[in-house]
């Protein structure tokens, strides 16, 4: 095992410093940042799921929120009818996710470049209007959660024990991420992305396993669905609207595409950001949008490259 | 049925694909020519729509609003073109995005900035608000008929000009072979800056014409952004005749879904059912029509020569 270079020591720091977020909140009597970083934990586990297709894949998905809106929804309309089993409620979550992602990856995924952004972000945006006609749950305006789920062993009233379960799917997601990425599976969507004519002519049906990583992104984004219908108590059409997903693309290229801690990097970068530029002023998204043109001109790498940059620097 | 409401609802569906044209030919120009995605094209049709809000309130004219938030529009297209996008050019579709991305949210808030949370509505001139005759006995809004023929009206500029002029024939060039056009002497540059200009210009019409209709608000730009991709990528991208065609059948889907689907579904369905699964079903229409289509042509209806 070689030694940690200076992003597995920021990744390090980060997920210590995250495990000890509840008791320091309690501590500082801060159960503001216990709420912010439950959120940060829960986004991360979405951006992890995106980064699988987009960072490792090459696959420009717009339409990923809406995993999280069927996630959240799966909750919702459960708990609605009074059914509260978390392990029901999260079967469902993931079956549907599946399901669409099987559907719309088979379809979009017939095309390549810009008419797959288009296409994903229509699909979402379909998505998001069957939400907004759900009129028996709430239409446009949502839908209550009144009790959040129960896992039998545990409930998720409490918010630590909420903020633990979610760092532990969060810890969970990036350990599929990193066997995925690592598996043959893994090599060959890497392949694909970097010249699908050459995977296909070794062999390889690049379709069947960008369809398979699809899938899978979708299901593990429902998870992070589930977890924030339960964690806001309240699930609405705006969860998956489009610049939803946009705001996922954003967090997983701001932390950098195609590495393991990338998207926590980026989550926690992005959603610290809008924290801190909304406390400066209201129209936050007036800075934020030019930083966001900023970083695409000139730190196309994230965070992540930043960092990997300082190691060669010190290496060399 | 009532045949003079499906004509009604026919000439609707027209309206809203002229609209949905305006916005698709810039988009599809821009994508075809300079390969660039460009999310804030809606911005642009938001922006046309709020300067035209001001223009008309200082001028206390309709037209002259509407010219002069066109002329706005097209030199906010110049200048973000030459501020930001042209940066973006030599980059990969997933930048594009997210550079865009970034300036819908800067238009998002700067309009919030200047012109305040609250909705605008245009109130329109009397000439315009009444309704024609455009069958005996079939009456019609003058303005939505309007709307119709300035459509048809650019359609064919459009045309003239890509397919009869000089800077037509450069486009074309342009969108063939980049390196070569600029190899044989022709400023690249400055033919993108005009081409997204006039896209812009485009948007910032189908914002104008659109503002009277709906109110003008912060993110209207966006729905109907989203009905464009669906169109470009129905028409095929980079193609201006499948524009025009697939933004009038969206169009047509759009309005006559909305209209005789909740009747439609009251034959096989109780009234309760087909009322709460119209709407959804009907917004769905477009989408479902969309994916159709990419299952047949994966390339859309009419894909661009070249490129």
């Amino acid at each position: 095992m070689k030694s940690l270079d200076a992003r597995g020591w920021t990744a390090l720091a980060l997920i210590l410093l995250l495990v000890a977020v509840p008791p320091l909140a309690r501590t500082f009597d801060q159960n503001f940042y216990l709420l912010l970083f439950t959120r940060v934990v829960i986004m991360t586990t979405a951006a992890i799921s995106l980064n699988l297709i987009l960072g490792y894949g090459g696959m420009v998905s717009f339409g990923h929120a809406m995993y999280v809106g069927i996630g959240a929804y799966a909750v919702g309309i459960s708990s609605f009818h009074g059914l509260n089993d978390g392990w029901a409620q999260m079967a469902l979550a993931m079956a549907v996710a599946a399901v669409a992602a099987l559907a719309i990856g088979a379809m979009s995924l017939r095309t390549k470049g810009v008419y797959f952004i288009m296409i994903t972000l229509a699909f979402a945006q379909m998505i998001y209007f069957v939400a907004v006609g759900l009129s028996r749950y709430g239409g446009d305006d949502g839908l209550t959660v009144k009790r959040r789920s129960d896992f039998g062993l545990f409930g998720l009233k409490d918010p630590a024990v909420l903020y633990y379960v979610a760092l532990a799917v969060m810890l969970a997601a990036l350990w599929l991420s990193w066997r995925m990425v690592n598996s043959r599976f893994g090599l060959v969507l890497r392949g694909a992305k970097s010249n699908d004519r050459r995977m296909a002519a070794i062999g390889f049906a690049t379709y069947r396993y960008r369809l398979a990583g699809f899938v899978v992104a979708g299901t593990m984004c429902a998870v992070a669905g589930v977890l924030l219908a339960n964690f806001s108590d309240f699930v609405s059409p705006a969860t998956m609207h489009w610049t939803r997903s946009g705001d996922l693309i954003v967090m997983v290229v701001l932390g950098g595409m195609g590495s393991l801690f990338g998207p926590l990097f980026g989550t926690v970068a992005f959603l610290l950001l809008e924290e801190v530029l909304s406390g400066i002023t209201e129209a936050w998204q007036i800075i934020f949008g030019p930083l966001l043109l900023a970083l695409v001109l000139y730190a196309r790498g994230g965070i992540d490259g930043l960092l990997a940059k300082r190691t060669e620097r010190g290496d060399g | 049925m009532d045949l003079i409401l499906i004509l009604e609802q026919t000439l609707n569906g027209v309206q809203l694909g002229m609209l949905l044209f305006l916005l698709t030919a810039g988009l599809t120009l821009v994508f075809g020519i300079m390969d660039l995605v460009n999310l804030a094209h809606g911005s642009l049709y938001m922006m046309g729509a709020y300067f035209f809000a001001t223009f008309t309130r200082l001028t206390g004219s309709f037209l002259l609003g509407a010219v002069l938030a066109l002329v706005a529009t097209l030199i906010l297209g110049i200048v973000v073109e030459i501020v930001a996008l042209r940066r973006l050019y030599a980059r990969d579709h997933l930048d594009h995005v997210l550079g865009t991305f970034g300036l819908i949210l800067f238009f998002n808030e700067a309009a919030r900035l200047v012109w305040g949370p609250a909705g605008m509505s245009i109130p329109l001139p009397p000439y315009l608000a009444r309704a024609i005759e455009i069958l005996p006995g079939v009456p019609y809004s003058a303005y939505k008929a309007s709307i119709i023929v300035v459509g048809l009206a650019v359609a064919g500029f459009l045309y003239w000009l890509v397919g009869r002029t000089r800077i037509g024939m450069l486009i074309r060039a342009g969108a063939s072979n980049r390196e070569m056009v600029g190899a044989l002497g022709v400023n690249i540059r400055l033919l993108f800056t005009l081409v997204f200009g006039l896209g812009a210009a485009l948007a910032g019409l189908a914002g104008v014409m659109d503002a009277p209709i709906r109110t003008v608000q912060i993110g209207m730009g966006e729905n109907i952004l989203i009905l464009a991709f669906v169109v470009v990528v129905i028409g095929g991208i980079g193609s201006i005749r499948g524009a025009f065609v697939a933004s009038i059948l969206v169009g047509l889907i759009d309005v006559m879904g909305r209209a005789f689907l909740p009747e439609l579904l009251k034959l096989f369905m109780t009234p309760i059912a087909a009322s709460t699964a119209a709407p959804a079903i009907s917004s769905m229409l477009i989408y479902v029509a969309m994916a159709g289509v990419l299952v047949f042509r994966p390339e859309g209806l009419f894909p661009a020569r070249g490129g």
